[in-house]
């Protein structure tokens, strides 16, 4: 099966192309940008013309709800709205129910969803067994089994001592370490960045300095142990400035920002959105601000949709009963390149975060378009204004903040391994 | 999403629910207070009825326990010749596994034209707001650490009734700000009513962050805090405050910021002492002060009625 894309702007982040061009697809693969290689017959041609071609997002945190949560979303349902949003790589925390703290159920999640064959998806497996922070997990075995990466996904933080353990045994085989730094008891019982917002509603914070602790101690750790470790999540402008510093003195550390703390602070909550109950809390503007910064500047490596589908019962509930979290994966692509725009980034700097330097954490090869990489590809029409109506998102998840925000600029067809698997 | 204003108010300037004082207009919280003027006479008659809400019915839906507030709406709409059902849904309904809504609805279908909700949850109230049908009203008696309308109304009826005008007065707020519904309803009331020097005074513990930004000022010292106050609130302390590490103890809690003779002296000699009830004695106020001639808390508790009885005729029958 041989595809030719022709006529789009293609847009390469990892080599900082932006040019109008073509692409020419064999076997699943990109065979040649612009000229098409000897004897090349296309199956099927794409008039491209007007679309941004662009590598398939590689999401670095999206929940598909399997196993344990089938009620709110299923694999099905979650791939085809990665699909729909230009997701082509993904990694979903092991906070499902069970956890995925045993090599079989990480190799049964990857196997339906390869099965799928509508994107890849990169469990992360549990750090410890039943994210409990007590015992490790089987990570050589996990490892084995798919993961690349270990997480306690949004559990609290293993006691110190067991994160020490675990990071000196991660370090042993050179995994890396997933951690959303937000110290356990400093955050107990909170449900909103400590700050005017909460002191007015009366909702219980959470408090800045619980994620610079946790930073704190997290970076001190990595660089004792040796261990490779990525920051899930940044929230605060002080973790910003944090990880700058431990960056600057050489600390194997990255870390990334959910897309939705880039567009959104603590005054969105209103009176009591519960959409906007998310873990790590949105914050102040000026920490909104910092984020936003960091990511322009590449203090932040990625951004991730940070998905996570709740069912309408789960937030139809006083704000602090309601579960964290927001749906993400069709929103990822427009709010990063509205971000971009709005931060004076060409789409291929604005990119950068949700393609070849997400798939560097993850240690995988994707997120780019050049000869010989998979045709992960995602057609983009820059301009389609669109609104977002939680009823026509494809994802079961249909709790957004963003209810009735325009956006600029759709996704027309995902292509993954040069097979289309969505098309609007 | 609708805000507090657009809520609480509707489009012909009627009173739907009451959830907040916040956003409540200052034209609003007068006409409240006017009416419950008249109220207030109505106590004093014989024949403590007015047949304002006959044929209606108040459902008092309480998720979190309390007797004397629930009792106090209770008389209230007792008055105002309304049907009252009481409800602990502490006990009953949430333990079988339902949700805050299904309840709501349920007895939504029961005709109810009024609730009467205490949640411990902040904004429980709002949520039932935004899910009743167009008719039905919804008074906020207290949500979590949000807020406590009717109860700051009725201390501003009865900072009305003894100082007359709001835009010359000192008033102090002393204690657990951080836990108190009642303080964040009196704050946003006292701002709306053009009080020009709002002060909080508390440990840092127990003073919640940003608070300057909803318009008061910080005091940790008790003394230099309610020196040349109008108006001395004192907050009830929750025992449990102890087990938090908020506070090392009651008696070091009094020996800092319980009011007693001493401290009150170095307010205006005029200044009225005010307490939300139910009140720890020795622990945020010494016994003389709560009985001397400076204490409001008993006609606090006497007006609490008309205003409450003020607020629900409003909601109860057309403008």
């Amino acid at each position: 099966m041989n595809l030719a894309i022709l006529n789009a702007r293609v847009i390469d982040p990892l080599s900082n192309r932006d040019k109008e061009g073509s692409i020419f697809i064999a076997d699943g693969k990109v065979a040649a940008l612009d000229k098409a290689p000897d004897g090349f017959k296309a199956n099927e041609t794409i008039d491209a013309k007007g679309l941004m071609a662009i590598p398939g997002l590689v999401d670095l945190s999206a929940r598909l709800r399997e196993p344990g949560f089938e009620y709110r979303a299923t694999l099905e349902s979650e791939m085809r709205a990665a699909a729909a949003g230009g997701v082509t790589t993904l990694a979903c925390p092991p906070d499902t129910d069970p956890p995925l703290d045993e090599p079989g159920l990480v190799e049964m999640l990857t196997r339906r969803a390869a099965g799928l064959q509508t994107g890849r998806v990169h469990p992360l497996g549990a750090l410890t067994v039943g994210l409990k922070g007590e015992r490790l997990a089987e990570m050589a075995q996990l490892h084995e089994a798919g993961c690349r990466g270990f997480s306690q996904g949004n559990a609290p933080l293993p006691a110190n001592a067991t994160l020490w353990n675990a990071l000196k045994y991660a370090a042993t085989f050179g995994y890396t370490v997933w951690l959303r730094p937000q110290d356990p008891s400093l955050s107990e019982g909170g449900v909103a960045h400590e700050g005017e917002v909460a002191t007015r509603l009366g909702l219980p914070p959470i408090p800045v300095i619980a994620e610079t602790i946790a930073l704190r101690m997290i970076v001190e750790m990595a660089q004792a142990t040796g261990a490779r470790v990525h920051l899930a999540r940044l929230s605060s402008a002080a973790g910003v400035r944090l990880v700058a510093e431990a960056k600057s003195r050489g600390a194997a550390i990255t870390c990334d920002v959910g897309v939705h703390h880039l567009h959104l602070c603590d005054r969105d909550i209103g009176d009591f959105n519960a959409n906007c109950n998310l873990m790590p809390p949105l914050r102040d503007p000026s920490d909104r601000d910092a984020l936003r910064r960091g990511l322009a500047e590449g203090v932040i490596d990625a951004v991730c949709s940070d998905h996570t589908p709740v069912d309408d019962d789960s937030k139809q509930v006083p704000f602090g009963e309601a579960e964290a979290g927001a749906t993400g994966l069709e929103l990822l692509l427009p709010l990063t390149l509205q971000w971009g725009r709005e931060a004076g980034l060409k789409p291929a700097e604005a990119l950068a975060g949700v393609t070849h330097r997400a798939a560097k954490i993850l240690g995988i090869d994707a997120g780019t378009i050049t000869a010989g990489c998979a045709a992960d590809i995602c057609l983009f029409d820059p301009k389609r204004p669109w609104v977002v109506e939680p009823a026509a998102l494809v994802s079961q998840g249909k709790n957004t903040p963003f209810q009735g925000l325009e956006l600029t600029g759709r996704v027309a067809r995902t292509l993954v391994g040069g097979r289309t698997v969505y098309a609007a | 999403m609708m805000g507090n204003h657009e809520l609480q108010v509707g489009p012909d300037g009627k009173l739907r629910h009451l959830l907040s004082t916040e956003g409540l207009p200052a034209e609003m919280i007068r006409r409240i207070l006017d009416t419950a003027d008249q109220f207030v006479s109505v106590s004093e008659r014989d024949v403590k009825k007015v047949p304002l809400l006959r044929g209606r019915s108040v459902f008092n839906v309480f998720f979190e326990g309390s007797t004397r507030t629930r009792t106090t709406f209770e008389i209230a709409a007792k008055r105002l010749s309304a049907d009252v059902i009481n409800l602990n849904v502490a006990v009953s309904s949430t333990s079988k596994g339902e949700t805050l809504l299904d309840t709501v609805y349920n007895l939504q279908a029961m005709d109810a034209d009024m609730f009467v909700v205490r949640h411990n949850q902040s904004g429980a109230p709002h949520l039932i707001a935004r899910h009743v049908k167009p008719g039905v009203a919804v008074i906020n008696a207290g949500d979590g650490r949000h807020q406590h309308p009717t109860q700051g109304l009725l201390d501003m009826y009865t900072i009305r009734h003894y100082k007359k005008d709001f835009t010359g007065l000192t008033v102090a707020i002393v204690g657990d700000l951080l836990h108190s519904r009642v303080a964040r309803s009196q704050i946003h009331a006292l701002k709306t009513l053009g009080v020009p020097d709002l002060r909080v005074i508390g440990p840092r513990t127990l003073i919640p962050a940003d608070i300057e930004r909803l318009g008061v000022r910080v005091f940790h010292d008790m003394l230099e805090g309610i020196k040349g106050c109008d108006v001395v609130v004192m907050l009830r302390l929750q025992n449990e405050r102890m087990n938090g590490a908020l506070l090392p103890s009651a008696s070091e809690f009094f020996k800092c910021y319980g009011l007693t003779a001493e401290k009150l002296a170095v307010a205006k000699p005029d200044a009225i002492v005010m307490h939300p009830g139910p009140m720890n004695r020795g622990v945020e106020i010494d016994s003389p002060v709560a009985d001397g001639p400076q204490s409001v808390i008993m006609p606090q508790v006497t007006f609490g009625i008309a205003v409450r009885m003020a607020v629900m005729s409003m909601l109860g029958t057309p403008a």
